[in-house]
């Protein structure tokens, strides 16, 4: 099953991939926010947690059609349904991979760019533990999408509108745990329930994104 | 290491294509479907290689034994054909990639990106997959296809060699690929149109 992991990851990496694709959106949002919203620096600092989280989400969710599609055009989904590993552990190797080269490389920019925003010198530290926290949900639930949506053509549109309504308890406590940080405030509660989500998407959804890949390949 | 079918029906699309097949396949035996275009040559095998339901009947066959070539050969553009190879053989949980290169004729292409390969080189290395595998049981949907004279003797000398050690290959193919075999004519076994009763649209 390492396998798979080490292949997606040399496969996103390479040209074409898609790696990188996410980052560059994240980048692009938060430098055009604040040409928007206007140069005064305490309406950015009010919204900042919450245009952080929202750029980080939207990123995620551009590679997330690409999990499993590629794999459907060229057989190996059919191969790798196949072999001897289990469908459960494809789906999660996928989204580790998902995670590895979209999710952890906006965890490790988001600092950067909260600087753009003008975000509250104490929020730096919970957006980068509350995007660690939360980013593995984005991509787990994002493969699951992904997986209800192999083989229709163009399922990127249905993919986007099945994934975003369940991408919203994780930006709810995501970005108040920015905002509660950034004010002084405790943050244990909105930390814990993002873990809970995300521990509770790694626990259940592999085995709903294999039964679903099962289904769309018969 | 027997492959056994009863009684097999099995649907394309909701649409019952194919009924009541039933065949034995041993090792070092190999076993050629024909049939005209459309008769269900590639269903029968997605439903042998447990990819899609069998709409009735029985598949007997030990667990993890099948290797399954479809028409997609399954390759990364961007990956060498060794790293092609090599994925699947650490999926597969063998070793050495060396023996199935050089039986298809790809180590001189080991280190080129499989997008810079001509189709037959493609199919070549897809084929060439099935080594790695380690699997006894070869299903193959038309492994042929835009392989040139050569190669298909060289398919048809590495599934002698696979039968030769004991496995075995059922093959859906519409040429001669060298050598003698069993065949199934699957036109007697065509399903009569009907509809389904409990077909599920969304779930087809």
């Amino acid at each position: 099953m390492i396998a798979i992991l080490i292949r997606d990851m040399a496969l996103a990496i390479r040209a074409g991939g898609g790696f990188g694709l996410g980052l560059a959106f994240f980048l692009i949002v938060t430098v055009l926010v604040p040409f928007g919203v206007g140069p005064e620096s305490g309406v950015l600092r009010e919204i900042a947690p919450g245009i952080l989280w929202v750029g980080a989400l939207l990123a995620c969710l551009l590679s997330l059609d690409r999990i499993f599609a590629l794999d459907y055009e060229d057989g190996s989904l059919d191969l790798l349904a196949t072999a001897p590993v289990p469908l459960e552990g494809v789906v999660v190797m996928k989204a580790v991979a998902h995670w590895v080269t979209t999710g952890l490389p906006l965890v490790l920019a988001a600092p950067v760019l909260g600087v753009l925003l003008n975000l509250e010198s104490g929020g730096f530290t919970w957006l980068v533990v509350s995007l660690l926290l939360g980013t593995p949900a984005l991509s787990m639930i994002g493969a699951f999408g992904a997986a209800l949506t192999v083989g229709l053509k163009r399922g990127g549109l249905l993919l986007s509108l099945l994934v975003l309504p369940l991408y919203v308890p994780t930006l709810i406590f995501g970005a108040l745990a920015v905002t509660r940080g950034a004010q002084g405030m405790a943050t244990a509660t909105p930390l814990l329930m993002l873990a809970g989500i995300t521990f509770a998407c790694l626990a259940l959804l592999p085995f709903a994104a294999a039964a679903a890949i099962r289904v769309n390949l018969r | 290491m027997d492959l056994r079918v009863t009684d097999l029906a099995c649907a394309r699309g909701g649409v019952p294509v194919l009924e009541g097949v039933s065949f034995a396949l041993s090792g070092g035996h190999a076993l050629f479907l024909r049939g005209p275009n459309g008769i269900g040559k590639t269903t029968l095998l997605r439903t042998l290689a447990g990819l899609q339901p069998a709409l009735a009947g029985e598949i007997s066959v030990p667990p993890d034994s099948m290797a399954y070539a479809a028409h997609a050969d399954g390759l990364k553009a961007t990956l060498s054909v060794a790293e092609n190879l090599r994925f699947w053989a650490r999926v597969f949980g063998t070793r050495g990639i060396g023996h199935a290169l050089e039986r298809f004729n790809l180590v001189d292409l080991a280190d080129r990106q499989a997008q810079n390969l001509s189709a037959g080189q493609k199919r070549r290395l897809g084929l060439a997959r099935l080594l790695v595998t380690g699997r006894p049981i070869w299903v193959l949907d038309e492994p042929t296809v835009s392989l040139d004279v050569d190669s298909v003797h060289l398919f048809g000398q590495a599934v002698r060699e696979h039968l030769e050690e004991g496995g075995s290959a059922l093959i859906a193919t519409h040429i001669d690929l060298g050598f003698l075999a069993e065949e199934l004519e699957l036109t007697p076994f065509k399903a009569a149109p009907r509809d389904l009763e409990d077909f599920d649209e969304a779930f087809a």
